[in-house]
C-alpha cells in the first residue's frame, strides 16, 4: 500500500516541480514591474527540449549519454524521502535524510563528470566550481539538519516532521539550511539562472554541451531538486500541518504544504532580487555564515530552546 | 627462539579474523593482477623476485595479525616494515624511488622504536609477553603508564597508519612500489597499523579515559582534511590515491576514537556501533583503495605515465579499467549505493548520536567532527571528479593517451572482482555490519544486554542502534535503477522520431578545439587552491625570455604549492640531526692517539664511579 503511494508522490511532485520555478519568476518580474513569461513559462520549455532533435560531441562518452537519466533518477528516488503530502511517508525506511544529502551528491558527480566529458573549457570550469561550492554547502547543510534532527530525536526524514513543534533553534537552523537552499538551486547570490554569461556561470556552464531532450530532462530534474529543498525547508520552519497525527485530512494538509512552497518561493524571489550576484571566492563567506547559523542553532537547542 | 616456546603463539579471534580477511582479500586479486602487470614491466628473473617479495609480504602482515605475544608480533612487524621496503626500492634505478625508500625505512623505524618502548614497558609491568596476560593485567596499570602507553602506540601506529603529521612517507613509498604492491600497502598494510591501535590501546588497556578518544578523534579530522585537500592537489594518480589512504585512515580513526569517547561514558552499545563503523570502513577502504591503486597501475602500463594532465579519453580506450575506476571513484566519494556511502552514513549517525546525546561541550565536539566529516567527503568528490574527468574523459592530451589499449585479461578480471565486491559491500550492508557488530563486541565485552539492541535488522537493512535510524541499501539501488531505467526509457520513447546528431563540442566560433584547449586538473582544483591557500601557501613562478622590450620569446609559468609539514616540521628536525652530527664529527679526528685517551679516560671515570667496594 505504501509503494504506490510513494510512486505517486514522486510523480505528482515531479510534474509540479516546473510550476515553482515559474512562480518564482512571476514573483521577480512583478517586484521588477515587468510582465514577464507565463507561470507555465518552464513546461513549454520542457515540451519544446523534448521536440527538438539532440546534438552530442564527438568527444563525449557513455557517461555524457548517460548522466541526464542518473540526475534524474537519483532526484526522483531522493523525491521519496520528502514528506510532502498527508501521508507523511520518508521512503518506507528506505534512509534518512543524510541518505537524501548522498543522494544528491550522486547527481552531482555525474553532472560534473559530464561537464568535463565534453571537453569543452565552459564545461570543465562549471564542474569545477559545482564541486567547490558543494563543498562547502554540504557542512552547513548536514549540521544544520542534524541539529533539528536532534531537537527531535532522530534523523529520518518522517519524525523529523512528526513530532517537532516549532522551535527557536529549529528557525536558526532554518536559516541556514535557507542559504544552503540559495546555494543549491543555483539562485543569487551564488550563481544565476538568468544568465549564460560564461565567465559567471555555474550550474548551466556543466549544461551548456546539452540539448534536446537531454537539456529537457536536466531541467527538469533541477525543477525537482528546488521543490525537495524547498519543502525541506517548509517542513523545519514550519512543521506542524504535516504528519498523520494532527488529524487533519489528507485535501488540507496537501495544501498546506502548496502554501509553504508558496512562502518559500516568496522569500526567495524577494531575495534574489534585493542580492547582486557575489564573486566566488566570497561564497565560501556566504556558506561560512551559513555554518555560523547552525552552529549557533546548536548552541540555542543545547540550552533548550 | 625462546618466544616460540611461550604459551599462547597464535592467536585467531574475530579481530585478527577480520583482518586477516581484510588482507587476503586485497592481496589476492593484488597477485593476480601482478601476473599481468610485473611481465609487462620487468623481466623474468625480476618479476620472480618482485611476486616472491609480495607473496612474504603478505605472509608477514597475516603473522602480525595472528600473532599473540609481544615478541612475536615484534618480529612480524619489522619483518612486514622491511619486506615492503625493499618493494617500495623494486625500481632501484630511479633515484625517486631510493629516496622514498630511505624516507619510509626511517620513519617506519623510529615507530618500530615507539612500539618497542611500549612493549618493554608493558612486559615489565606485567611479567609476561602474551597477549592474554597483558590483557588481564593491563587494566590495572597506573593511570600514568597507561597514558604514556596510550601515546607510545599512537606515534607507534599512526606512523604507520599515516596519521598527520607522521603521513609524510606514505606519498613517496605508495606510489613508488608497483601497483600490485602499492594496492596492497594501502588496502592492507596501514590497515596493520589500525588493527593494533584497536588490539593495544582499545583490546588491552581497559576503559579509556575521555582524553584518548578526543584526541583521537582530533588527529583523524585533521587527517581528513589534510589529506584530501593535498589530494586535490596532486595530479599524479598514485600520489593522490596515497594521500586519500590519509583521508581514509582519519575517517576509519573517526569511527574508533567516537567509541572510545562512548565506552567511556558506558555506552555500551553506541561504543560498539561506533568500533564497528570504523571496521566497516576499515575493509571498504581496502577494498576501494585496493581496486583504484590496481587500476592506475593499468594506466601506467597502457600510457607510461602517472600524471593526469597527461591522460585523458581514457573511457574509450580502456572501457574496462574506466568502469572499474568509476565504481572505486564513486565509492570513495560515498555516493549510493556502493560501500563508501554505508560506511560514511554509519559515522554520520554516530556522531549524530554524539551530537545528540553528549553533554554541552561534546555537542559542539561533535558537531565539529561531523562537519569535517561533510567538508572531507564533499572534497574527496570533488577530487574523484577531478581525477575522472580529466584522466579518462574528453581528448587524450598525449600520444601515450591516444594510442593506450585495454590491460590483459588477468589485470582486468583482478579489477572487476573488486569492483563487483564494492558493490556487493555497499548492497548487502545488513549482514556486513550485524558482523562486524559482533566483532566490535567481541573485543570491547560489553554486558550481555548491549547484543539484543546491536543486532536488530536483516541482510538488507541497518538499523543504527541508538539512533533508530535506517538504512536499506537495497531498496536504494531498486529505486535508483528503477528510476534511472524509467527516465531512460521515457525519454527514448517521447523523442524516438527525432534524430540524434553527433557534431564537434561548441567552441565559441572556433572550428578546432583541441587537448590544449580543455580544462586541466590544475584549473580544476584552483578554487581549491584559493580558497585553502592559507594552508597550502600557493606560489607561482613565471619567467620571460625577451627578444626585445616588445616582444615576448619564451614565457615559461609554473605554479605549485608549499610542502608546509616538510618545510616547518621534518626540514628543522633533519636540520638539527646533521648540525648535531657536525657538532660531533669534533670528537672523531681519525688520531688514533685520541682514540686511545678516549679508551683511557673512560676506563678511568668508570673504576671512580664503580670501582669502590
Amino acid at each position: 500500500m505504501k509503494i504506490p503511494l510513494l510512486l505517486l508522490q514522486a510523480g505528482i511532485a515531479v510534474l509540479a516541480a516546473p510550476l515553482v520555478s515559474g512562480f518564482v519568476r512571476r514573483v521577480k518580474n512583478a517586484l521588477r514591474m515587468r510582465q514577464g513569461a507565463a507561470l507555465v513559462q518552464p513546461y513549454r520549455n520542457i515540451a519544446k527540449y523534448m521536440r527538438k532533435e539532440e546534438v552530442v560531441s564527438e568527444t563525449a562518452s557513455w557517461i555524457f549519454r548517460w548522466t541526464p537519466s542518473v540526475v534524474l533518477g537519483s532526484t526522483l528516488a531522493a523525491l521519496m524521502f520528502v514528506p510532502v503530502f498527508s501521508f507523511s511517508l520518508s521512503a518506507a525506511g528506505m534512509g534518512d535524510v543524510l541518505s537524501l544529502f548522498f543522494l544528491f551528491s550522486l547527481g552531482r558527480f555525474f553532472l560534473a563528470l559530464a561537464g568535463l566529458d565534453a571537453g569543452s573549457a565552459f564545461g570543465g570550469m562549471g564542474s569545477s566550481r559545482e564541486m567547490f561550492i558543494a563543498s562547502f554547502v554540504e557542512p552547513a547543510a548536514v549540521l544544520a539538519v542534524a541539529v533539528v534532527a536532534a531537537h527531535s530525536s532522530s534523523s529520518a526524514a518522517e519524525p523529523l516532521v512528526r513530532s517537532m513543534g516549532m522551535s527557536f533553534s529549529g528557525m536558526i537552523a532554518a536559516a541556514s539550511l535557507f542559504m544552503v537552499v540559495l546555494a543549491e538551486t543555483s539562485r543569487i547570490p551564488v550563481d544565476n539562472q538568468e544568465t549564460h554569461l560564461e565567465l559567471t556561470m555555474i550550474h548551466e556552464a556543466m549544461l551548456l554541451e546539452y540539448s534536446g531532450p537531454s537539456l529537457a530532462m536536466l531541467e527538469t530534474a533541477a525543477h525537482a531538486k528546488q521543490l525537495i529543498w524547498f519543502s525541506l525547508l517548509g517542513a523545519i520552519l514550519w512543521p506542524w500541518p504535516i504528519g498523520s497525527s494532527s488529524g487533519l485530512s489528507a485535501v488540507a494538509c496537501a495544501a498546506f504544504f502548496v502554501l509553504k512552497i508558496i512562502l518559500c518561493a516568496i522569500v526567495v524571489g524577494l531575495t534574489e532580487i534585493g542580492l547582486a550576484k557575489m564573486r566566488l571566492f566570497r561564497v565560501t563567506d556566504f556558506l561560512g555564515l551559513a555554518f555560523l547559523f547552525s552552529v549557533l542553532a546548536l548552541v540555542v537547542s543545547g540550552l533548550g530552546y | 627462539m625462546f618466544f616460540l616456546s611461550q604459551n599462547s603463539r597464535w592467536c585467531f579471534d574475530p579481530l585478527a579474523l577480520f583482518f586477516l580477511g581484510v588482507i587476503v582479500v586485497v592481496s589476492l586479486p593484488s597477485l593476480l593482477f601482478s601476473a599481468g602487470y610485473l611481465r609487462r614491466q620487468f623481466s623474468r628473473r625480476r618479476t620472480a623476485l618482485a611476486t616472491g617479495l609480495t607473496a612474504l609480504f603478505v605472509i608477514s602482515m597475516a603473522a602480525v595479525v595472528a600473532s599473540a605475544n609481544l615478541i612475536l608480533f615484534l618480529f612480524a612487524w619489522e619483518f612486514m616494515s622491511l619486506v615492503s621496503y625493499f618493494l617500495v626500492v623494486f625500481e632501484h634505478e630511479h633515484e625517486a624511488s631510493v629516496k622514498a625508500g630511505t624516507i619510509y625505512l626511517v620513519m617506519t623505524h623510529v615507530g618500530t622504536a615507539f612500539l618497542l618502548a611500549a612493549f618493554l614497558l608493558m612486559h615489565a609491568q606485567a611479567g609476561t609477553w602474551d597477549f592474554e596476560g597483558i590483557r588481564t593485567a593491563a587494566p590495572a596499570f597506573p593511570v600514568g603508564l597507561k597514558n604514556i602507553l596510550f601515546g607510545l602506540f599512537l606515534a607507534g601506529f599512526g606512523m604507520k597508519a599515516g596519521i598527520v603529521p607522521l603521513h609524510i612517507w606514505l606519498p613517496y613509498a605508495h606510489p613508488q612500489a608497483p601497483a600490485s604492491v602499492s594496492s596492497i600497502m594501502s588496502g592492507a598494510m596501514i590497515k596493520v597499523a589500525v588493527y593494533g591501535i584497536l588490539r593495544f590501546i582499545a583490546g588491552m588497556l581497559g576503559v579509556p579515559p575521555v582524553w584518548w578518544g578526543s584526541a583521537i578523534l582530533v588527529a583523524a579530522g585533521i587527517s581528513c582534511l589534510v589529506g584530501v585537500i593535498y589530494a586535490l592537489m596532486e595530479h599524479d594518480i598514485k600520489k593522490l590515491l596515497a594521500y586519500h589512504s590519509v583521508e581514509n585512515i582519519g575517517i576509519i580513526l573517526l569511527g574508533i576514537g567516537a567509541g572510545m569517547i562512548f565506552w567511556h561514558w558506558g555506552w555500551w552499545v553506541l561504543a560498539c556501533a561506533a568500533f564497528a563503523a570504523g571496521l566497516y570502513h576499515t575493509v571498504n577502504h581496502a577494498v576501494f583503495k585496493g581496486l583504484l591503486f590496481l587500476c592506475s597501475g593499468s594506466i601506467h602500463v597502457a600510457t607510461g605515465t602517472k600524471d593526469i594532465e597527461k591522460l585523458g579519453g581514457l573511457i574509450k580506450r580502456m572501457p574496462q579499467t574506466a568502469a572499474s575506476f568509476l565504481v572505486g571513484a564513486m565509492a570513495i566519494s560515498a555516493l549510493p549505493p556502493l560501500s563508501g556511502f554505508v560506511s560514511e552514513w554509519l559515522i554520520f549517525q554516530v556522531f549524530f548520536a554524539g551530537l545528540r546525546d553528549a553533554a554541552s561541550g561534546g555537542k559542539l565536539f561533535f558537531a565539529g567532527m561531523m562537519a569535517c566529516l561533510a567538508l572531507t567527503s564533499a572534497l574527496a568528490a570533488a577530487c574523484f571528479v577531478k581525477a575522472f574527468g580529466v584522466a579518462f574523459l574528453a581528448m587524450p592530451r598525449s600520444r601515450a593517451a591516444a594510442e593506450a589499449g585495454e590491460v590483459s585479461l588477468s589485470m582486468r578480471s583482478a579489477m572487476i572482482f573488486l569492483a563487483a565486491l564494492t558493490v556487493a559491500l555497499g548492497i548487502g550492508a545488513g549482514l556486513v555490519w550485524k558482523m562486524l557488530c559482533a566483532v566490535a563486541a567481541s573485543f570491547l565485552k560489553p554486558p550481555p544486554a548491549v547484543w539484543d539492541g546491536l543486532l536488530s535488522g536483516s541482510w538488507g537493512l541497518i538499523r543504527f542502534p541508538g539512533t533508530d535510524a535506517c538504512l536499506r541499501t537495497p531498496m536504494i539501488m531498486l529505486a535508483l535503477s528503477a528510476g534511472i531505467a524509467a527516465v531512460y526509457a521515457f525519454v527514448r520513447l517521447v523523442s524516438r522520431k527525432h534524430s540524434v546528431t553527433v557534431g564537434r563540442t561548441w567552441g565559441c566560433g572556433y572550428y578546432r578545439l583541441d587537448h590544449r584547449t580543455e580544462y586541466t586538473a590544475t584549473a580544476f582544483s584552483k578554487p581549491f587552491r584559493i580558497a585553502f591557500g592559507f594552508f597550502l601557501l600557493p606560489y607561482r613562478k613565471t619567467e620571460k625570455i625577451r627578444d626585445s622590450f616588445y616582444h615576448v620569446k619564451e614565457f615559461s609559468y609554473e605554479t605549485s604549492t608549499t610542502p608546509v609539514f616538510k618545510r616547518y616540521l621534518y626540514d628543522p628536525v633533519v636540520g638539527g640531526l646533521f648540525r648535531l652530527a657536525q657538532y660531533v664529527r669534533g670528537f672523531q679526528m681519525g688520531s688514533i692517539h685520541w682514540y686511545l685517551a678516549y679508551v683511557f679516560v673512560t676506563i678511568l671515570v668508570l673504576v671512580v664511579i664503580f670501582g669502590r667496594p
